[in-house]
């Protein structure tokens, strides 16, 4: 301890004692209070989604109080006098009486809506970041898996929520909801009747929907935070390929103060954030909606950002439906409901166990890889980007043929082979760039870093003098760790037998996924040139080699 | 090790004019603490930054508290609802940027504040923890596992297989109950998604204004018009199936269905009055009600999804998600000359469903 700590005042340290009497805390606390948290920019991606989801659960609670999830009809008579005289449901009035006649409770709504479009962009940010860097590999896979449900438990959550103001839009998306749900084989028509109590609309629907949104899902959710938590806590953060940084270390600011600190300053930027935004920026203003009638709908009807891909789904799709035996299958309604979200979700979920069967990698990785040195998660991160991006931007497929004047079947059409072509594109172009990177890296580490200074040597000849890596730029250029190679696809070993791991079309596949992603570029760690200054090597020519998998262990 | 010796031992040669490479903050860093009896600067390296920083830290404070005092006296101050007599949009628009930008303010402050406290007024302290296996120690896990095995040996579950059966037997219909306790959420679907409302003699009345319609009443060819059941305004479990649209054509537009047996007609689909030509306004493909219409190509849109149908030839799908034309509803006059339906629509409105066939 310092010399110079402060003094604990005898009243807190009377309140330890107490507690320390009966928890036995001050070992295990102590402990919590030195745990180390590296510090780097997209480590405070997640953060966001968790202050977002404590700004909603307050700001929840306020709406909770005035909030009427009932869909029992009246006729209205309140502040917002251009609705006088209509008929609505409760629901739609209570949320009219919370914008108009309570204070600060447009604000609130206004707030609960943008914190949860943002808990949602934090959460992608935040999956993204992982996935880039390759966070989610042993022993995090887990904590991967938590937060892909915690995603989809945050979809749902929105969806219900946005819908409980019972406005002409959200009730428009819950039809849309009830009609996706007939579309299911076998049990659609019975879910959409257990879930609605009837036929849609009825009157149950709204209770439902907030009972599961203001209890079952937050309860979901907060447990999974927790455990989320817990596990990140109990595993120790990574860290990124710095220099000091090991497998075996973790090197940051202790919990105690610093972590405690910048997380309160963190959490009043973004709340701070979001009261400004909410304060100025307009989100769902239900009362210019109306109220919900079956029978009326409006153009440029889009949902809250992260449905978005549903919407693009449903209109990108052509009519294909199948009838046979008396039955329907509504391919044109089920298509775009679980696939583009499957494909997602469940290649997100086993990319993790792909990727390590694949290499055959089976240590513990607490060093993040740079996006660059590994090219086919990369590649496959920005194609799932494009796939994802194409059907959201058709989502909205209505306003762009507004916006720029261009035809809506054109914008379709468009839409429908961008979907498979922009991320077959997008994988092959982000492949070369990350080795192009790896290009650049290796000559970085065999040349070093080039000075502008040119010197021309007693023979005449011309160099261009370049300065060695400095440690902290070596320890990131030279992060790069490559996994060992597999045997190749229908490799023989010297009897004529192919290896063990390569056989049959499973060890076949698995040979081609390994050759992809040990694709690497080495640097030539021998250079030839003019080394007097230069500790590391300096080559003229090409520095670089692109090799396969099957040429032996790379660690560039 | 000083930094001096670090820089001598592992640091690069420099090029001069090049900067350092080991940055200054690594340096003056000190040393990592191992133990509790370790000394911890509790002071910034640079005071002289520090008292600057605890000057603009303390101001930042100080606008939150103002602007904290702000939020009181708008809210108390600014009234919203409908007894403040003047307009109540103007009202709330009012007290929300009243109180939205001194929350705003409040919070941003507070935290611009902290940032500026912990990122100056704080030495820059850095530790190394080291990472132990995940893994437990060999003997830990053959400990467990002994330790399972025995507390499952006394259970005696391995060894008493009539009564392990007994009790999974015991629990099965037990598990289903949660499911069966759902089972009153709602009714079955039965039937009830092939009908709507509509039967024979049942006037078309207009949406909103309840106003039965004569075929006279819509004269200009191209236009279109909502109509409901008569009797169900107030009814939107019957309206969300029983919306039409009624569109009226001008004379030879509209190609009203045949059926030819070799050379001879054999039936014309008589299911118009005077080319109004009435379809189900919610949408095949997932239910929307189609609400656009484009009299000079006679192009039914959906605004969700933009399947689009072809008014002129019995609402078939050109394009879009949707699979089917929109069901007709077939139209006649009573006896006072208002439009009827002459019978229910004679496939299922809506989206399509399994048990639709």
């Amino acid at each position: 301890m310092s010399d110079d700590a402060v003094k604990i005042p005898g009243a807190l340290s009377g309140v330890g004692g107490w507690l320390d009497d009966r928890f036995h805390g001050a070992r295990g606390v102590r402990v919590l209070m030195k745990k180390v948290f590296p510090d780097h920019w997209s480590f405070m991606l997640g953060e966001i989604a968790l202050w977002s989801f404590v700004i909603l659960l307050l700001t929840g609670t306020f709406l909770a109080l005035f909030f009427v999830p009932s869909t029992t009809d009246i006729v209205y008579h309140g502040s917002y006098t251009k609705l006088n005289g209509i008929h609505m449901s409760e629901a739609y009035a209570s949320t009219l009486r919370i914008s108009f006649d309570i204070r600060g409770g447009l604000l609130i709504r206004q707030i609960h809506h943008w914190a949860a479009n943002l808990f949602m962009v934090a959460i992608c940010a935040h999956m993204l970041r992982v996935f880039f860097t390759g966070a989610y590999r042993k022993p995090r896979e887990v904590n991967w898996l938590i937060g892909i449900v915690l995603f989809t438990l945050g979809m749902l959550e929105g969806l219900f929520g946005y819908s409980l103001p019972d406005d002409q839009l959200s009730g428009a998306g819950l039809r849309i909801f009830e009609g996706v749900l007939q579309g299911i084989p076998i049990v659609g028509t019975y879910l959409a009747y257990f879930l609605f109590g009837g036929a849609f609309p009825g009157s149950a629907i709204v209770p439902r929907m907030y009972i599961i949104h203001v209890l079952l899902i937050p309860g979901l959710i907060l447990a999974l935070i927790s455990a989320h938590l817990f596990i990140m806590f109990h595993q120790k953060h990574t860290q990124m390929p710095l220099h000091g940084n090991t497998e075996k270390n973790v090197v940051g600011q202790p919990f105690w103060p610093y972590f405690m600190l910048k997380g309160q300053a963190w959490f009043f930027f973004i709340f701070g954030a979001l009261v400004v935004l909410s304060t100025f920026a307009q989100i769902n203003p239900v009362w210019l909606y109306g109220p919900y009638t079956p029978l009326a709908i409006s153009s440029a009807s889009q949902p809250d950002w992260y449905m978005g891909l549903l919407e693009g789904a449903l209109r990108i799709m052509p009519a294909w439906e199948i009838n046979f035996l008396g039955h329907t299958l509504s391919l044109s309604v089920l298509i775009p409901f679980a696939v583009p979200l499957g494909l997602i979700f469940t290649g997100a979920a086993l990319w993790p166990f792909f990727e390590a069967w694949a290499t055959g990698d089976k240590a513990e990785h607490h060093v993040n890889d740079r996006p660059r040195n590994a090219p086919v998660r990369t590649g496959i991160g920005v194609a799932a980007i494009s796939f994802y991006g194409v059907l959201w931007a058709e989502g909205a497929n209505d306003v762009f043929a507004d916006k720029l004047q261009i035809p809506l079947y054109t914008i379709t059409w468009i839409a429908r082979f961008a979907v498979f072509l922009v991320p077959i594109g997008a994988y092959f172009v982000t492949k070369r760039i990350c080795l192009g990177l790896q290009r650049k890296d290796a000559e970085l580490l065999t040349h070093g870093v080039e000075i502008g200074v040119i010197r021309q040597l007693p023979h005449g000849e011309f160099i261009e003098e370049a300065r060695r890596l400095t440690d902290e730029e070596h320890a990131v250029v030279a992060s790069k760790r490559i996994p060992a190679a597999l045997p190749g696809p229908g490799k023989l070993d010297p009897n004529g037998i192919p290896e063990p791991a390569g056989r049959g079309p499973v060890g076949w596949a698995r040979g081609v996924a390994n050759r992809a992603f040990t694709e690497s570029i080495v640097p030539d760690g021998h250079g030839n040139g003019h080394g007097e200054h230069n500790g590391h090597a300096v080559a003229d020519g090409e520095h670089a080699a692109i090799t396969g998998g099957d040429s032996g262990d790379h660690h560039g | 090790m000083s930094p001096e010796d670090n820089e001598e031992l592992a640091g690069p040669r420099r090029v001069i004019g090049t900067p350092s490479s080991a940055p200054a903050a690594l340096d003056a860093k000190p040393p990592v603490p191992q133990e509790a009896e370790d000394y911890v600067p509790t002071d910034p390296a640079d005071m002289g930054r520090a008292k600057v920083a605890e000057r603009l830290a303390a101001v930042c404070f100080l606008i939150a508290f103002v602007a904290g005092i702000c939020f009181i006296v708008a809210y108390i101050g600014l009234e919203v609802g409908p007894n403040n007599g003047g307009n109540s949009v103007v009202a709330a628009m009012r007290s929300n940027y009243a109180l939205g930008s001194s929350l705003g303010l409040a919070l941003l402050a507070l935290g611009t504040g902290s940032i500026i406290w912990v990122r100056h007024l704080t030495p820059n302290i850095e530790i190394e923890e080291h990472r132990h296996d995940l893994k437990s120690a060999p003997q830990d896990r053959a400990g467990f596992q002994r330790d399972f095995a025995t507390g499952t040996a006394i259970t005696q579950v391995t060894k008493r297989p009539l009564l392990r059966r007994t009790m999974m037997i015991a629990t099965a219909p037990l598990a289903l109950a949660p499911l069966l306790l759902l089972r009153d959420l709602g009714p079955l679907p039965g039937k009830s998604l092939r009908y709507t409302v509509w039967k024979k003699g049942t006037r078309a009345v207009t949406l909103g204004g309840n106003r039965p319609l004569r075929p006279a009443d819509m004269t200009a060819p191209g236009s279109m018009i909502t109509v409901i059941p008569e009797g169900y305004q107030d009814d939107p479990d019957a309206l969300a199936k029983a919306g039409v649209i009624l569109i009226k054509f001008a004379p030879g537009e509209l190609h009203i269905p045949t059926n030819y047996d070799g050379g001879t007609l054999v039936s014309t689909m008589n299911w118009t009055v005077d080319n109004i030509v009435a379809y189900s306004k919610i949408c095949t493909h997932v239910g929307c009600p189609v609400a656009l219409y484009e009299q000079t190509t006679h192009h039914i849109l959906c605004p969700c999804h933009q399947s689009t149908f072809d008014a002129a030839n019995g609402a078939n799908v050109i394009f879009g998600p949707a699979a089917r034309a929109l069901p007709q509803l077939p139209l006649t006059t009573d006896a006072e000359g208002y439009l009827v339906a002459s019978s229910d629509f004679t496939q299922p409105v809506g989206p399509s469903f399994w048990e639709r066939g």
